[in-house]
């Protein structure tokens, strides 16, 4: 147990991101952007809400995205909960295992463990691979668990082995500039849901800093007032 | 004594202070720590670390009593007791991010503080014990560190305390019944939790609060010293017996103070509002993956602060299987400050009278904290790997190359202290300190 943890620390950090793709782009977040907020409310609840929980999100918290209760009650939620309840899944961790290989992870935190600009190229990085127990694969995310569940309205794309780019080989319900705008604002949402309060912090801390600016200016008055006669 | 003629709140007042002046030594700690302990009057920016050093304290404590309110040591419900904290607990995402910047604020804070210590000779006699004090300070503080890391319960809170208790499990002997009984399991698990929460909030702040203590008594007792090493109690006045280039600490520091107490509350202010990860820095991406004793994380780093003795664990190479060696560097690495007072030979204390192979050496120390310290942070093929077939270094990284070297030079610079003090072309010291 123990040679196994202490090599394990020795040689971790050898183990590179063998097979997986450099994020190039900039995920499209703006907290400010209430309108795409909601939009990525909805297809959060619609397409990701069944097998994976944000069992620290509130549904009213939605409230800060500019939704009213009765919005939230009337357009999100579906199976009786009540519009206080964290977003849970009924699909059991446990089965999903066996199901899958893997569990859903909880998505609450999620941007901000992997960072918002890997879920937005996650979101556009799978692609047709029939060595895979689901057929499918991602750019980023070599031998996921989780299937294409947008591959209706993304299309299917193989992986090009000698350029290492995706090619889009069926087209789905959405054109590529649709589909990158949803789930750019599932992306957003995404954002949004990891910290709800991040502009609310922000907002504080910019009459923060504008308070210490007037106390350091009449500090350095009192500093300089007792500090004349030092000679 | 109370002027019984004084009328009004005045005179309350003044009688009250008889009061307790006649059961507690009220005035006269007042005195002897405030308004009648001279500092001298020439302090510069390095000497504003101690009192921040001071208010961070006291904010840790107060927003961890906060904390304690709301989270559960408890390894099914910790990550989720910090995530109702940022969400559901009014103002809790305020709280959580001052503490959490506040630990690495205070290595920051401590580092640059010890750094004065250093520079201007500060651990020099009289002042040794007030060094001892405040290297002890400094390592109940990784202590503190390392045991409230684990509370959030994430992946690296998990598989940090996992490695850091396996340094243990490498002393010969004893090692891994050592490291078993510091975590009460197996592996890091609930009890190991429960363990840790109880030594972060209670147990370690009574110890630092006690070395805080006798640290600030010590410095009161033999008084300050500044930037340019002199005696100022060798130069008092005839009559009143108050050193000539001392002020009292109240009001002149106190205001002083404040002015860097407001500058760092800024800087503070800017990070816990605007950048609480302060780029993954403060707050590491994998901590916001609850932990999994199941699955290891790709990389595992430590915060900042402590990745320079990480560095020169994973530098100083294995004798056979056992990493042993490696550890006993990183712990000397670190308990080597303790012998400063004793290594520096030099006439002078202050960097400001020494000579150019003190400063070069001091350079090259401080470049290696640095260079070690960004190397702990990132795996080591970070720049690539030699070629099989070089001779000597054949198959090592860059990286770990890099960071034997920079060991080397961080030891050099302690080990070889007491000669290239002593062999240095110092210059003549002022009487007294130039303002």
């Amino acid at each position: 147990m123990r040679n196994i943890l202490i090599s394990i620390l020795l040689a971790l950090p050898l183990v590179g991101f063998a097979n997986e793709m450099v994020i190039k782009e900039k995920a499209p977040v703006d907290l400010s952007n209430h309108e795409s907020l909601q939009r990525g409310a909805r297809t959060f609840v619609n397409y990701c809400l069944n097998c994976h929980s944000a069992n620290y999100m509130r549904y009213n918290r939605m409230r800060d995205i500019g939704l009213t209760e009765k919005q939230i009650k009337d357009n999100l939620l579906f199976a009786g909960e009540k519009v206080g309840d964290t977003m849970t899944v009924a699909m059991n961790p446990k089965d999903a295992k066996r199901w899958f290989g893997a569990a859903p992870p909880d998505l609450s935190v999620e941007v901000r463990a992997r960072g918002a600009d890997w879920v937005y190229a996650y979101l556009r990085g799978f692609y047709k691979d029939e060595t895979r127990p689901t057929g499918w694969n991602n750019a980023v995310f070599d031998k996921v668990a989780m299937p294409h569940i947008l591959y209706e309205l993304q299309g299917v794309q193989v992986l090009n082995h000698e350029t290492h780019e995706l090619e889009l080989v069926k087209s789905g319900k959405l054109s590529p500039a649709e589909y990158n705008a949803m789930v750019g604002d599932l992306t957003n949402y995404l954002a949004f849901m990891s910290e709800p309060a991040k502009l609310n912090r922000i907002h504080i801390g910019i009459w923060v800093i504008l308070f210490l600016g007037v106390m350091l200016v009449l500090v350095k008055k009192i500093k300089a007032e007792y500090w004349k006669d030092i000679k | 004594m109370a002027d019984k003629k004084i009328a009004g709140v005045g005179g309350v007042m003044a009688s009250l202070v008889d009061w307790v002046d006649a059961r507690f030594p009220l005035t006269s700690n007042i005195k002897n720590h405030l308004t009648e302990y001279y500092a001298p009057k020439n302090f510069n920016f390095w000497y504003f670390f101690g009192s921040l050093a001071l208010l961070v304290l006291v904010m840790q404590i107060v927003t961890g009593i906060f904390l304690t309110m709301h989270y559960k040591p408890d390894a099914l419900q910790a990550f989720a007791s910090v995530e109702y904290i940022m969400r559901d607990v009014f103002g809790g995402n305020i709280i959580r991010y001052m503490h959490s910047t506040g630990a690495s604020m205070f290595f920051v804070v401590v580092y640059l503080h010890m750094f004065r210590g250093v520079i201007y000779g500060s651990y020099r006699n009289p002042r040794e014990l007030i060094w001892l004090f405040g290297v002890g300070i400094f390592l109940v503080l990784m202590g503190e560190a390392f045991f409230g890391y684990l509370l959030p319960w994430g992946q690296m809170s998990y598989w940090g305390a996992q490695v850091i208790v396996n340094l243990f499990s490498t002393i010969p002997f004893i090692g891994p019944d050592l490291s078993e009984w510091l975590r009460g399991d197996y592996l890091i698990s609930d009890a190991t939790l429960n363990r840790f929460f109880a030594f972060h909030v209670i147990a370690l702040p009574m110890v630092l609060l006690g070395l805080v203590a006798v640290h600030i008594l010590a410095l009161h007792e033999v008084g300050s010293n500044n930037p340019d090493g002199v005696e100022i109690k060798e130069k008092k006045d005839k009559k009143t017996g108050i050193p000539l280039d001392g002020i009292p600490f109240h009001p002149y520091y106190t205001v002083k103070d404040l002015v860097g107490v407001v500058v760092f509350l800024m800087v503070f202010a800017a990070i816990v509002f605007f950048a609480p990860e302060m780029g993954g820095y403060f707050l590491e991406a994998n901590n916001f993956v609850p932990a999994n004793p199941m699955v290891t994380p790709n990389h595992i780093a430590p915060v900042w602060y402590f990745t320079q003795y990480y560095s020169i664990l994973r530098a100083v190479p294995p004798i056979g299987i056992s990493q042993f060696p490696g550890v006993v560097a990183m712990g000397l690495s670190v308990v080597v400050f303790a012998f400063l007072p004793w290594l520096d030979r030099s006439p002078v204390k202050s960097i400001r009278y020494r000579g150019t192979l003190y400063k070069r050496w001091l350079a090259a120390f401080v470049v290696s904290f640095f260079v070690l310290g960004y190397l702990g942070t990132v795996p080591s093929n970070v720049w690539g790997t030699f070629s099989a077939e070089t001779p000597l270094v054949g198959g090592m990284d860059y990286a770990k190359l890099v960071a034997q070297i920079f060991t080397v030079v961080y030891f050099l610079f302690f080990i070889l202290m007491p000669w290239y003090t002593k062999k240095d072309k110092t210059k003549p010291v002022p009487e007294r300190v130039t303002y």
